[in-house]
């Protein structure tokens, strides 16, 4: 069955649904097993789309349509991210007023070390992704935090994720209780339906990529974070992983977590972890 | 791909003057404005605007204002755009043709408010291919018109769209 | 300050050909805000490239132009190392300039 024309919310969640019961993804059963996982989300990936090779996911819907890729490259010729990376680039060198900079927050200060993030802080406990790290470095030095889910975070990140440039993500799940639940649960929340339209990550990004969801194609969920942060005509602008994800999370009639919210934090960690070994192609332009 | 570091912004000089001047730039700027005067001088060193031409809401009314006379379909000008466009607020069109002495080129969406997005000028010793980025409010024909010999050449392809562009 | 123009010159002997982006709203003033306001128009009305003195390409542009416009065109001649200016004018009479080197 294909759900090729643009489907409205409402019908698509019936279709959905079945789609959803019929194949039910890469959810392992009691044991959390982060390896087993990566292996089996890949395959399922690998098998619906025997043609796309596996840094090719990382183009989001680019990836799933010839005629959208198209209009991808051309807009690759001078990307509209550009004035974005800029900013990126010089806040990033321009010393905070304690002298200090985000460099000397960050190993190999801060250049080329996108794709080890999240990663699971073993003193704290938790997930800690890189908007999350970026304020946590501004907070340390006197400055005030950044909005998640504006132009600066979106600065920042889309210079860190430049600087790291298909490097392939290279996430790591510690053999630790907390880690393993941070992890299980980012998953469960991946795979959990909420909303109005009673939709879960997984029923638009595992289900049904390459679907129109009314007039957007559907990214899929391997490599789906890779070209974070990302300037989308849509926006008008750019924006955020966490943008991304509060954006997604009201597009099925639901309520947004606050950015950074530890759930958040924790599907980022399984999304990024089960796309281990794609490069970083960040920042992307997107519809 | 991308090159933050091309050596081209070495050189940054803005220009902006008049009354308490400096508002400047950054995401989300907001420009002053010049006095009079200025505009003009800028205006006059170059050709002049087609107010006028960006008026005009119909395709046929726009290319009239700005040239004086009507275009004839040509297979010598190649349109290269979306089948569907993936979003009405950047839609690449570009041109190609293989007609000499190209003087200008212009590029037109029926559907939009106004239907006249951009007009191109093509000196002597300047290729006659020019790629841009266009807004269209709806699925609409983009009609691109060159000016070669002094007669007008057009193509036309119609562009689906899905989400609108605002407005154009 | 940082300049609104991007220029990208790339002299292949014969020709150049240049990319550019500048930065700019490029509003139609047929959109609404989210207030239900129209947005006035701003956006630029013209752009000129031009060497050794000579224009080499002038777009005249409306607000159905994108936001942050692009545009790529070439021309014959043009060495590496020499400059290409680079200047818009929009509806409000603001404008930039810039002059980028041909690579
Ligand atoms: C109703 C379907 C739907 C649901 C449910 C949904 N999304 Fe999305 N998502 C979209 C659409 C539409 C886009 C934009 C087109 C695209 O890139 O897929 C998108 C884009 C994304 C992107 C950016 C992909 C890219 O390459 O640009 C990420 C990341 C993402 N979603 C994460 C999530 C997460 C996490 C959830 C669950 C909290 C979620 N989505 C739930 C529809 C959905």
């Amino acid at each position: 069955m294909k759900l090729r024309n643009a489907i409205q919310f409402t019908a698509a969640a019936f279709t959905l649904t079945l789609l959803a019961l019929a194949a039910p993804p890469a959810i392992s059963a009691d044991k959390v097993d982060p390896v087993a996982d990566e292996k089996a989300f890949k395959k399922f990936f690998y098998d619906k789309f025997p043609k796309l090779k596996p840094e090719d996911f990382v183009n989001g819907p680019y990836s799933m349509d010839a005629d959208l890729y198209k209009q991808w490259q051309d807009k690759e010729q001078f990307p509209p991210y550009e004035f974005s990376l800029e900013l990126g680039k010089e806040m990033f060198s321009k010393p905070f007023k304690n002298g200090k900079t985000y460099g000397d927050c960050f190993p190999n200060q801060g250049i080329g070390i996108r794709q080890d993030y999240p990663y699971f802080d073993e003193k704290e406990g938790k997930v800690i992704t890189l908007e999350l790290a970026l304020n946590r470095c501004r907070e340390a030095n006197g400055e005030p935090a950044f909005s998640y889910v504006r132009d600066e975070m979106a600065a920042l990140t889309a210079y860190m994720a430049f600087t790291s440039r298909g490097k392939p993500f290279n996430i790591k799940v510690p053999n630790d209780p907390r880690a393993l639940a941070a992890y299980e649960n980012g998953k469960e929340y991946f795979y959990t339906r909420r909303g109005q339209l009673n939709f879960s990550c997984a029923t638009c990004h595992v289900q049904s990529p390459g679907e129109r969801v009314r007039t957007e194609v559907l990214a899929p969920a391997l490599g789906i974070v890779n070209a974070m942060p990302i300037y989308r005509s849509e926006w008008n602008g750019m924006g955020t992983t966490s943008r991304r994800f509060t954006t997604c999370n009201s597009q099925i009639r639901g309520v947004p977590l606050t950015p950074q919210d530890d759930e958040y934090r924790n599907v980022e960690y399984y999304l990024s972890y089960v796309s281990n070994g794609l490069p970083i192609s960040g920042p992307g332009a997107r519809p | 791909m991308t090159n933050t570091d091309n050596g081209f912004s070495a050189t940054r000089r803005l220009i902006l003057q008049g009354a308490g001047a400096v508002a400047l730039v950054g995401l989300g700027s907001s420009f002053g404005n010049l006095p009079f005067g200025l505009t003009r001088a800028f205006a006059a060193a170059n050709d002049k605007y087609p107010e006028e031409a960006f008026k005009q809401k119909s395709e046929a009314d726009a290319i009239k204002s700005l040239y004086g006379k009507t275009a004839e379909a040509s297979d010598k000008v190649k349109m290269d755009a979306p089948e569907i466009a993936e979003n009405g607020a950047v839609v690449p069109v570009s041109v190609t043709t293989t007609l000499a002495d190209v003087t200008s080129i212009s590029f037109l969406v029926a559907e939009n408010p106004v239907a006249l997005v951009a007009s191109y000028k093509i000196p002597a010793g300047t290729m006659p291919n020019v790629a841009n980025r266009i807004k269209m409010a709806k699925t609409s024909n983009v009609i691109v018109v060159v000016e070669a010999g002094g007669k007008l050449y057009s193509a036309t392809k119609e562009v689906k769209v899905t989400v609108g562009g605002c407005g154009g | 300050m940082a300049s609104t123009i991007r220029v990208r010159a790339t002299s292949s002997g014969e020709t150049t050909e240049v990319q550019a982006l500048i930065q700019h709203p490029m509003d139609s003033g047929f959109i609404k805000d989210s207030k239900g306001e129209l947005i006035p128009p701003h956006f630029i009305q013209q752009l000129t490239f031009e060497y050794n003195g000579k224009p080499v390409f002038t777009a005249d542009w409306g607000g159905g132009v994108s936001k942050d416009p692009y545009v790529k065109f070439a021309f014959k001649g043009g060495k590496k190392g020499d400059e290409l200016k680079v200047s818009w004018v929009d509806n409000k009479g603001a404008t930039d300039t810039t002059t980028a080197k041909i690579q």
